[in-house]
């Protein structure tokens, strides 16, 4: 065959056949059954793994939470019905973690965005040293979460930590220990969770700030606006579906996260920082519960998607007005 | 952001690039101290003597050069197999209309939300029924199934840009769909294709929790859960070469994200937008 060459693209009088026309439908039919073959040759090898790695495990997962499995040799388990959830409505520890997690879901979510608008701002507001800013901002994103763990491990040790140094030498306690204390391990790792995913967000945000056009900011400025008020009346109304967005992801991905929290204080001290991932990871693998664990998973998801959406409809809600004023 | 006058404006970029930057020149600097310096309580980033040997000592635990060796291969596998099998699936959400169309990006949504930790417990059992728990076959298979979302999204938003009128005059050159997709689209979308491979080793490389789960023998492991057994063991005493350890992690990813700089935003947006 020949090789098409640019130009065939100045030819937009494409020569295909006008739908529905008489003798042509039972070819087009025809035609219509060899694409749709051709697209299930081409979706198959993606569907596969789909299949058989993820809505696979999803459908096994909730079946499980209705059972008594035990993460044993031999699985030998009988349905059970509800009781996994009879079972957790008076299981203090796991509404506790749930608590935690919420906790620590909802203010790196909050911070992440105020952060991220923060910084957004300026970088979108000509200021020098954008490139360094930005290749700054990639390392928190790109690093392994392990990675990052051990580093803030460093930065919050008790013995020799920068924190501890800085605050020893303007004369505040400088032997915290951040992550072992019950009243700062949670704060601590919040921070750390912020560190993490504020760049993400940082560059979708300066993303929708570059296509509000320049026209809008220059009228508000003519009619005498205020920074602040140019900011609530024409940056945040343009840029409310992309942070809507962003905070929906967020939100999902700091719920589930495990690897920072994990490795920075595997849930301690005394559970303060037990977030319902870890708690359910728990119950799977070390005490073996299989069954009661799903159920808990169930619950998680149950919450996530409640939480999700209460947001997405208020979000959607304040649309409506807006464009009905 | 006029509110606040340009040197306040510097100082507030100056506070930002010090809370980002700060913890990995930190962890730079920890990797070539020695254990002494770690433990008193100086903040100097510069260390009193260039402890160099950390870096060797941490090459030289067998652990961190195996399970790095393991990282490398269930990234490369995975990557490799995520963008072979994503190509024509990613044509074909990217131009077919109707229910295929929306059940794909249906799924791609829903993928999201579903936390792992549900998952995790009957891939569990499903890979130990096919022989492949505690196996780099099966970690790498399990990588491959979970990047899909995120590349067929990115390359559907690549294909979406290629022209339709293309692929029409090579049909009407007589090819085969077939052959018009592997002689006309997929190589217009060489640099997408590269942009998400590169996402997708990073997201292998750097993969914790289907990593922890799944892969028993020390032997099996990937370098985040070395690192991470490091950190429970030896490492509260070998502060220094934890640390280096650490910095050599993280260089791969740092440096394909360097090198994706300006595709973050067009990548992950092309695929907004359009879709």
């Amino acid at each position: 065959m020949s090789t098409p060459s640019l130009t065939t693209r100045s030819t937009p009088d494409s020569p295909v056949t006008p739908p529905g026309r008489g003798p042509a439908r039972r070819a087009r039919s025809a035609r219509v059954r060899a694409r749709r073959r051709e697209a299930i040759a081409l979706v198959l090898p993606s569907l596969i793994p789909i299949l058989v790695l993820s809505v696979a495990p999803l459908v096994v997962g909730i079946a499980l939470a209705f059972t008594d499995a035990r993460l044993v040799r031999r699985p030998d388990y009988d349905v059970v019905g509800l009781e996994n959830f009879g079972r957790l409505t008076d299981n203090p520890l796991f509404w506790e973690s749930l608590r935690i997690g919420m906790i620590w879901t909802v203010s790196v979510t909050l911070l992440q965005l105020v952060a991220a608008m923060g910084l957004a701002l300026l970088l979108n507001s000509g200021l020098r040293l954008q490139g360094l800013t930005r290749v700054l901002a990639l390392v928190p994103w790109a690093m392994p979460p392990v990675v990052v763990a051990i580093m803030w491990q460093m930065i919050y040790s008790a013995n020799g930590g920068p924190l501890n140094a800085v605050l020893d030498t303007v004369g505040l306690p400088g032997d915290v220990n951040w992550l072992g204390n019950f009243s700062t391990a949670l704060p601590a790792v919040i921070l750390v969770g912020v560190w993490v995913g504020m760049p993400q967000t940082t560059v979708t945000l300066l993303a929708g700030l570059q296509q509000i056009p320049a026209e809008l900011h220059e009228a508000a400025a003519v009619d005498g606006a205020g920074a602040w008020r140019r900011f609530t009346a024409v940056t945040w109304p343009s840029l409310r579906p992309i942070a809507t967005s962003i905070t929906s992801l967020n939100f999902i991905w700091n719920f589930n996260s495990f690897a920072l929290v994990y490795v920075l204080t595997e849930g301690g001290p005394g559970g303060r920082t037990m977030v319902p991932v870890l708690f359910v990871y728990l119950e799977a693998f070390k005490n073996r519960n299989l069954g009661y664990a799903a159920a808990m998973g169930v619950v998680l998801v149950l919450v996530i998607v409640t939480v999700l959406a209460l947001y997405l409809r208020s979000q959607f809600r304040h649309d409506s007005t807006e464009k009905a004023r | 952001m006029r509110a606040l006058t340009r040197p306040a404006r510097y100082l507030a970029l100056a506070a930002y690039l010090f809370f980002l930057g700060f913890p990995l020149l930190w962890l730079i600097s920890a990797s070539v101290k020695s254990s002494a310096e770690l433990n008193s309580l100086s903040v100097s980033l510069l260390p009193d003597q260039w402890h160099w040997e950390n870096y060797t000592q941490a090459l030289e635990r067998q652990g961190i050069v195996r399970s790095a060796g393991n990282s490398l291969v269930v990234a490369l596998v995975s990557t490799a197999l995520v963008i072979v099998i994503a190509l024509p699936a990613s044509y074909v959400l990217a131009r077919m209309r109707g229910k295929v169309r929306l059940a794909g990006i249906s799924w791609i949504l829903v993928s999201q939300v579903f936390p792992v930790v549900l998952v995790i417990l009957p891939l569990f059992l499903i890979l130990r029924t096919l022989g492949l728990a505690d196996s780099l076959t099966g970690l790498t298979l399990v990588h491959t199934t979970y990047m899909l979302p995120f590349a067929l999204w990115m390359l559907q938003g690549y294909v979406s840009a290629v022209p339709v009128e293309l692929e029409e005059a090579g049909a009407m050159d007589g090819a085969s769909r077939f052959t018009v997709l592997r002689t006309i689209v997929f190589p217009l979308l060489a640099p997408g294709i590269v942009a998400t491979a590169m996402f997708g080793f990073v997201a292998s490389w750097n993969e914790f929790f289907f990593a922890l789960v799944l892969l028993q023998s020390p032997e099996n492991y990937t370098l985040p859960i070395t690192l991470k057994m490091f950190v429970g063991g030896e490492g509260k005493v070998a502060l220094g070469p934890l640390a280096a350890g650490a910095v050599l992690a993280a260089i791969p990813s740092i440096v394909f994200f360097s090198l994706l700089r300006r595709k973050l935003t067009s990548g992950l947006m092309a695929g907004a937008v359009k879709g």
